[in-house]
């Protein structure tokens, strides 16, 4: 059981941790002062998100390692992270069609987690809801505004859909890890959560005037951790260089 | 000390007596300690000259964002990390403040951004500097942010009140980047070999450029004189440089570093330490493009604002599109 808890704390904690990092790529580069401000915002909301569900995570291990040790001193293989999150930023569409694909799936198995069996899991998806509830409220209008903007933010908005929607998948995917959690009540069957986040893609999708792909495969790999993306291993490259460059310090 | 060499009108300061009725009602109420506010009366002097030095204080808040930006996605630990979003994301924030400031004086912020983009307006020299190591994220805390704050304490007096006013919140959150900046030193300067070196690295690299963020010594200057009456500048940049000087000598030798300069020395005569100028020569040059990222930084920003245009272009067209919708309906 710990194991598996311990699975599922690391997909919530590297979700976060790895769309913290892809999010705060943009810092400075933003198409305008506000947006700069609001990405930081969502980077940060994330990181401290990923303090609280990794601490979690080795305490439940009883390794001894804390939320810095598996944040950075994991490989790629460690990694239980959506393959949503890793893909790379590509232009402000694409970050933020991803944020909302993301975020609306984030906001409802945050709210299934306030009912967890587990008070601590409980306590980090309220204090977590409440931020991501922004995120989903601004990545919502940014992707309504831009799909039904000009010709080309449309076409852009639309590109990054299609481009993306292979990733959409995994997020509903049930395995055993999952099925352990569901028989401790501790995390909502995957599956339950898709009828609401179809029904709230279809209305957004509509006011954006985007067209949902018929398609519905979707890529497996980064939950389990069984087939990360390319682009872990060079976001990792960067991420972790400093502390494994230098082993013994504190920082 | 975010603006540096602004120029004001550079025909000396007129006495009062010298002044028509309503110049001279300005004076006064400044001389008096009072504020201007955006709808009085005001020379134009004092207005582009406040344009000009607070655009360019906006400016460095933005393009102060990349230097800092660059350690973001390598920071050492996960809190290091949302620390330095906090305080990249304030700045970010400063720089809407004054923007906003500077809009009340008749100026858009897309003029300002478009004279930023172009070259014409410039943008405080100190962030044509590289940040090579984590110490310099600690550097550009302790000294840099250190610096601005020297300028920033008394700007919150100064006499616009759209200024000031952004100031008094821009300096409670500048205290704070400056305290970090000292921790991550502290952690450095205490740390490893390594990071003991990297420390000293990065006063060695900042400490220079730190001094030039006051800018040259102005106590001859007519444009500083004008700027002292009107109360837009409050001190010397000499005054300045020294006070910061003062401030920071202490706090080295509590991190165990050594301030890279062999003729600095406590003059018990002048209740002050006696320090070696920065090369001017380089501060010239860095104003003139030279400064080691300034090509970077302008590109950068350029680039922005040049991939961005689809993005505000699409978010102005679907909100004229709301607009006309709910006219429509009424």
């Amino acid at each position: 059981m710990s194991d598996n808890l311990f699975e599922f704390l690391c997909r919530m904690g590297d979700n976060t941790l790895v769309l913290g990092h892809r999010v705060s790529e943009w810092c400075g580069h933003a198409p305008v002062l506000e947006e700069d401000i609001a990405l930081a915002n969502t980077a940060l909301d994330l990181i401290g998100q990923t303090t609280l569900w990794l601490d979690l995570a080795g305490e439940v291990e009883g390794a001894g390692r804390d939320a810095d040790k598996l944040a950075f001193h994991r490989d790629v293989w460690g990694f239980r992270n959506l393959l949503l999150v890793e893909q790379p930023n590509g232009d402000f569409g694409q970050t933020m069609m991803r944020q909302f694909l993301f975020d609306a799936w984030h906001l409802s198995q945050l709210n299934a987690l306030m009912d967890s069996s587990n008070t601590q899991i409980a306590a980090i998806a309220e204090k977590s809801a409440k931020e991501v509830t922004y995120h989903l409220e601004r990545a919502t209008e940014t992707v309504i505004g831009l799909g039904d903007g000009t010709e080309e933010s449309h076409n852009r908005m639309q590109a990054a859909l299609d481009k993306l929607w292979p990733y959409v998948g995994e997020m509903f995917t049930l395995d055993d890890v999952d099925a352990a959690m569901v028989d401790a009540g501790i995390a909502p069957d995957p599956a339950s959560l898709r009828p609401a986040y179809d029904a709230l893609l279809d209305d957004v999708f509509a006011a954006a005037t985007l067209t949902k792909p018929q398609d519905d495969f979707g890529h497996q790999g980064g939950k389990s951790g069984k087939r990360h993306s390319e682009h872990l291993g060079h976001m990792l490259a960067q991420m972790q260089w400093l502390q494994r460059a230098y082993p013994d310090a504190t920082w | 000390m975010y603006a540096q060499m602004i120029k004001s009108t550079g025909e000396g300061v007129k006495s009062l007596d010298e002044m028509e009725p309503q110049e001279r009602a300005f004076q006064e109420r400044i001389n008096a300690g009072g504020k201007i506010e955006p709808k009085d009366w005001m020379p134009d002097g004092y207005r582009k000259n406040l344009i000009r030095q607070i655009g360019q204080h906006a400016h460095s808040e933005i393009v102060g964002q990349l230097p800092e930006g660059n350690w973001i996605t390598r920071a050492p630990t996960l809190e290091r990390k949302a620390i330095l979003l906090a305080k990249v994301q304030d700045e970010a924030g400063h720089g809407l403040y004054l923007y906003c400031a500077a809009e009340t004086l008749g100026v858009t912020r897309d003029q300002l951004t478009r004279d930023l983009l172009s070259g014409k307006m410039k943008y405080s020299s100190i962030f044509n500097y590289p940040t090579l190591t984590w110490a310099d994220m600690g550097a550009v805390g302790w000294l840099v942010d250190g610096a601005a704050i020297m300028n920033q304490v008394p700007l919150q007096r100064t006499s616009y009140g759209p200024y000031a006013r952004a100031m008094v919140r821009i300096c409670k959150e500048e205290s704070f980047h400056q305290r970090q900046g000292y921790d991550i030193m502290m952690k450095m300067a205490k740390g490893t070999k390594a990071q003991k070196k990297m420390a000293q690295d990065a006063l060695n690299r900042f400490w220079g450029p730190a001094l030039m963020m006051f800018g040259p010594s102005d106590e001859n200057s007519v444009h500083s004189a004008q700027s002292m009456a009107w109360k837009i500048k409050m001190n010397s940049n000499d005054e300045l440089r020294q006070k910061f000087v003062d401030e920071c000598v202490p706090q080295a030798e509590y991190l165990g570093l050594t301030v890279p300069d062999p003729d600095l020395k406590w003059n018990e005569e002048r209740g002050h330490y006696d320090f070696t100028q920065p090369d001017w020569d380089e501060f010239f040059d860095v104003l003139r493009g030279n400064g080691p990222c300034n090509k970077e930084r302008l590109a950068a920003r350029n680039k922005a604002w040049d991939d961005g245009a689809w993005v505000r272009d699409g978010l102005m067209a679907h909100a004229a599109k709301k607009r006309a919708a709910k006219l429509a309906a009424e």
